[in-house]
């Protein structure tokens, strides 16, 4: 590991724990509500101050941290494995089959998947609790936004069909699974690691704009696309910047994914 | 001849800010959907009503400002003693936008296309079972007969526009103070004075001042607010209280606070019989101490403070404050009591064990509450309401929907449980409620198009609205529907929780803006409105 | 070639017509299909309701629906807005053009700005430049949509920016990587270790071998700027596709929803298409 692939490792275990020994330490609910101090600076009592319904922004900052932290790269690894499977498959069959499950991937792309996403949430009980509520809308967009990781994986796969090494290993009469797991799979980690990347801030992302039509997080439970639609209201961060605190953590979190990937292909 | 070729120069190139200098006489604000129609007669949403306003002419008036009733197309009008005849007087020399004469044969031809059955309008809704036909007595009387006696038929007209009979415009030829002129659909609808408005201001000038109307589609409320602190527009109708302390903070002088609205937020049981939910819940949601226990439990105060930061007051029952003829005044006003809360469901036997509400079964009482997603003030108030339920052992579970969803499970699934959402009231009258408050309707919410009343309370609203409905002596009709506000407040089909205030904002360089609690709150003298010499020159 | 162009036009087809099916079982499966937002008006009477409700009788059977909209689809009829009683037609035809601009504007804006970035890195072979450029892109990827779309409203910047803004972040660490590799392979070393000067190496050694999987990621920008181009315009206010398509979800305005669904099926089904082709022509070149 380099030196900026450690730090950036360091930023990111440090977040990681800082979130969980805030959760553990919390004297303050995330879901309670001062009702004397909404939209209230901050303070000994409210470190980031309070929300517009007095809850204390600090509490709500590290559950939610703790809940996008934790669910959004599950579901970027869900999507970017089935992405591997099907895009893998795709561009090391190549010809008909590749066409057939490239065109299934296109297709896939195009859905208006938002209607997929009300009907399953239409089918969940009302009184499912937040957290199971939370859990399920992460596997769905983990279930369905592996289609452009796919198209990606497959013209890798593709062009590596037909490279000397994988030629060689097939000549020497290698089985296919083997071809695919010790020989392709190793050279695909880049692109895998890359789409990962990529993915994990796209579900947070997303995941905040399916709040706005009922998909999201139920209230209390807070999540980084909860607190990140405070930002629609783009009046007042000049005199409440703090607000933008959840803001920073993403943009610092995906930074470091960021780097850590990038600086291994720098020093390579 | 330099010099010549110099001043031609110079006036060319100072000529655009000369046009400019002289142009704006328009006024510009936002629609913040679509309009779906530009047939006044089948007009149902905000944006259509708002072109319908500016551009349609009515009978009869409701002056916004003072509530009261004035001639506008009709110089005066007798109402038969059984209330099922009017008499209108027509006004004479009155012409549409493209020139053709208004006369009683329009008006006839407007009754006659609005209670159709195939056209639908819901203005002949208003009427119910009562059917409207028109007689032509001259070319400036007509004669309009109900089949059922109806309470303020007068009042009725103002929401009547009367459409061109032989205009091959149709309902695009315009009697109002403005014609629609050009119209970019997803962008914008421009209207433009209508040269031959019938009214004239008190020297005689013909009026509009206006050029023209801008109306621009816009639905994000923040882009609004930023709009018009930049003086691209010049007014927001219906301001929410975040955008109002924006405003208020940079520009002080043009935000306006009218005072409760006509509006109201309210939370209701799902009533319905065959409701799939379990059915020790529906026992629970049937019974008025439940209800009323709910009621007691939350914090009203508090959700006008900080829902709504105090631009909303604690709502008292059906009808607001603002509707100063019909709201009862002897109800007694939102109570905040937990003790009184628990009391009243230990009457039904419910208890507290181990800090959870359970009924006489031992079922934890847990229910959910759905509301439309992205109205952040219902969000608001539904996760207050989860708090506040919280400390009677209840727990509440907030689900937000996109609105199809929502609308499909209270009105046609009933798969729902509790839901929180808001009355619009464009008028005064309750009979344009009455499909809420009769057990039949389609609209009683909690419980809808029931056979027969499944309530002897219900059985009263149904007597006391359909009573009033055909009275015309005013002062029973306020009788009657005092005590169906009552019953109401005693029972809690519906939940009232606060009325939010009417903000608006105009800008100073708009003058003549008087904006009020009725709908359109700020430019509903719109042939009155102008613009300072200052907004022209920009 | 001519075969395979065929077979391409073929898959298209086929696409495309699945594709438009599947979107319309999608939208008659979710819940609000068979409701209007005017139901909740008190005044309506049950008659009216009825006559709403009536009037999305025909697309109920969702089979019939589609039979009969491809069928008037081919004529170039694809039916009416339930929700405007406008054709599909004129709708899209009216709001294509403010789409074009803001979408395709800022997806050109995109590939430009990812592609000169990416560039720049590759030449400089500087950790520094590396770093920041990743920053950037990590800024962008982090920031939602409607976020940098208001604050191009708030900056009064043309919201074309927004867009190439959200793409170019998505775009670059995929071209970066796609150029580091290729930069990193034998030939390139070989090249280097020449004296090669690094231009020289960019142009000549690895954009012609980086171009195949560089191509294959051109479907899926058309597809990301569309994506983008929804919250943009629905929460900006213009009056194009994207604001259409949001509006017409919200309506569950089955015939708009399909027709768009079917149009932004043929543009990136095509667009891919055309680079497989072309990437096969190439490949036909150097063999």
């Amino acid at each position: 590991m380099t030196s900026l692939q450690k730090f950036a490792a360091l930023i990111l275990t440090g977040i990681a724990l800082a979130t969980v020994l805030s959760v553990a330490m919390l004297r303050t609910n995330y879901a309670t509500q001062f009702r004397n101090i909404p939209n209230a600076e901050p303070s000994r009592q409210h470190w980031l101050g309070a929300d517009d319904l007095g809850r204390d922004r600090f509490a709500r900052l590290a559950y939610g941290t703790a809940v996008s932290l934790s669910l959004a790269p599950i579901a970027a690894f869900i999507s970017v494995i089935l992405a591997a499977c099907i895009g893998g498959v795709a561009g090391y069959l190549g010809g008909t089959w590749e066409r057939i499950i490239t065109a299934a991937v296109e297709l896939v792309l195009c859905m208006p998947w938002l209607f997929l996403l009300i009907a399953v949430r239409a089918m969940l009980p009302l009184n499912i609790s937040p957290l199971l509520s939370v859990i399920v809308t992460f596997s769905l967009l983990g279930s369905l936004g592996w289609a452009a990781s796919a198209r990606v994986v497959c013209a890798s796969v593709s062009s590596l069909r037909n490279s000397e090494f994988i030629l060689r290993a097939r000549a020497s009469g290698t089985p296919n699974w083997r071809l695919l797991l010790v020989h392709l799979l190793p050279n695909l980690k880049p692109v895998l690691g890359a789409q990962f990347l990529i993915s994990v801030p796209v579900f947070i992302l997303t995941e905040a704009n399916l709040g706005i039509l009922g998909l999201g997080v139920s209230e209390p439970l807070p999540s980084w696309g909860s607190l990140l639609t405070e930002l629609e209201s783009m009046h007042g961060f000049g005199s409440a910047p703090w607000k933008l605190v959840p803001l920073v953590l993403l943009v610092l979190v995906v930074i470091s994914f960021q780097l850590i990937i990038s600086s291994d292909e720098v020093s390579a | 001849m330099k010099r010549t070729a110099l001043a031609v120069l110079v006036c060319l190139f100072a000529l655009p800010f000369g046009l400019l200098a002289q142009t704006r006489n328009e006024l510009r604000f936002y629609l913040h959907s679509e309009p779906r129609t530009f047939d006044p007669l089948l007009v149902t949403d905000e944006s259509s009503d708002t072109i319908a306003y500016l551009t349609t002419g009515r009978l009869v008036h409701v002056n916004r400002a003072t509530q009261a009733l004035e001639p506008e197309l009709a110089t005066a009008w007798k109402v038969s003693r059984d209330g099922r005849v009017i008499m209108f007087k027509l006004r004479d020399r009155v012409f549409y936008s493209d020139g053709s004469r208004f006369d009683a044969q329009d008006v006839a031809a407007t009754i006659k296309r609005m209670m159709d059955p195939n056209t639908h309008s819901p203005f002949a809704d208003i009427f119910g079972a009562g059917t409207l036909t028109a007689k032509v007595v001259s070319p400036l009387e007509v004669k309009i007969i109900s089949s059922v006696p109806v309470a303020n038929f007068d009042r009725i007209f103002d929401q009547i526009a009367i459409v061109s009979s032989r205009s091959p415009l149709k309902e695009r030829a315009a009697l109002g103070p403005f014609f629609i002129a050009d119209y970019k659909p997803g962008s914008f609808v421009y209207l433009k004075r209508n040269p031959n408005y019938w009214k004239k201001d008190d020297a005689g000038r013909q009026l509009p001042y206006l050029d023209g109307i801008r109306l621009e589609i816009q639905s994000n409320r923040d882009i609004e607010a930023l709009h018009f602190l930049r003086g691209e527009i010049d007014l927001i109708n219906s301001l929410d209280s975040e955008h109002y302390d924006q405003i208020a903070q940079r520009a002080p002088g043009s935000v306006h606070d009218a005072g409760p609205s006509l509006d109201s937020e309210q939370m209701w049981f799902n009533q319905v019989a065959n409701a799939p939910i379990p059915p020790y819940k529906r026992t629970w949601f049937r019974s008025t101490n439940f209800r009323r226990a709910i009621a007691f439990a939350i914090n009203k105060q508090d959700l006008a403070r900080v829902a709504f930061g105090s631009y909303a007051q604690p709502a008292v029952g059906p009808i607001s404050p603002a509707n100063k003829f019909w709201f009862n005044r002897n109800l007694p006003p939102a109570k905040y009591d937990v003790a009184a809360a628990l009391k009243l469901l230990r009457q039904d036997r419910f208890r507290l064990e181990g800090g959870t509400l359970r009924d006489a079964d031992g079922n934890s009482v847990e229910f959910s509450i759905i509301t439309n997603a992205g109205n952040k003030y219902r969000e608001r108030m539904a996760t207050m309401i989860q708090q506040d339920l919280s400390k009677l052992g209840i727990k509440v579970n907030v689900v937000t929907l996109d609105f199809p969803s929502l609308i499909e499970r209270i009105t046609e699934k009933f798969n729902y449980e509790a839901a929180l959402l808001g009355n619009i009231n464009v008028g005064l009258d309750p009979n344009e409620q009455m499909n809420m408050w009769l057990s039949s309707g389609e609209s009683h919410q909690w419980n809808p198009r029931e056979k027969s009343p499944e309530t002897a309370w219900e059985a009263e609203i149904d007597r006391l609205m359909k009573a009033q409905s055909i009275s015309t002596n005013p002062v029973h009709c306020k009788k009657y529907f005092d005590r169906v506000q009552e019953i109401v407040v005693q029972q809690e089909p519906f939940i009232y929780l606060v009325n939010r205030d009417a903000l608006s904002a105009v800008s100073p360089s708009v003058i003549g803006a008087h904006p009020v609690v009725l709908r359109p709150e700020t430019f509903w003298n719109i042939e009155h409105l102008r613009l300072s010499a200052n907004a022209r020159e920009k | 070639m001519r075969a395979l162009i065929i077979r391409q036009l073929l898959a298209i087809a086929v696409t495309v017509i699945l594709g438009g099916l599947l979107c319309a079982i999608f939208v008659r499966v979710a819940p609000g299909f068979d409701v209007d937002i005017q139901q909740l008006d008190s005044r309506l009477s049950a008659q009216t309701l009825e006559a709403l409700r009536a009037k999305r009788q025909s697309s109920r059977n969702i089979f019939a629906f589609y039979g009969q909209y491809i069928r008037n689809a081919v004529h170039g009829d694809f039916g009416k807005s339930l929700v405007s009683d406008h054709s599909v037609r004129g709708l899209i035809a009216e709001r294509l053009p403010a789409t074009v601009r803001v979408a395709g504007g800022g997806l050109a804006l995109a590939w430009l700005a990812a592609f000169s970035l990416a560039m720049w890195v590759m030449v400089l072979r500087s950790r520094a430049a590396d770093i920041f450029a990743m920053s950037a892109a990590s800024l962008f990827l982090a920031l939602p949509a409607a976020v940098i779309g208001l604050a191009c409203v708030v900056a009064d910047a043309p919201p074309l920016l927004a867009i190439a803004a959200i793409v170019s972040a998505r775009l670059f660490p995929y071209i970066r990587g796609v150029l580091t590799r290729t930069g990193n392979m034998p030939h390139v070393l070989a090249a280097r270790a020449r004296g090669t000067g690094e231009l020289r190496i960019l142009f000549l050694h690895v954009l012609p071998v980086a171009a195949q999987p560089l191509l294959a990621i051109i479907g899926i920008s058309v597809a990301i700027a569309l994506g983008a181009d929804l919250p943009v315009e629905a929460l900006c206010g213009i009056p194009g596709i994207g604001q259409l398509a949001w509006q017409a979800a919200l309506g569950r305005d089955l015939p708009v929803i399909v027709t768009l669904t079917v149009l932004v099926t043929i543009i990136t089904v095509t667009l891919n298409s055309a680079c497989d082709v072309a990437a096969e022509a190439v490949r036909g070149q150097h063999a």
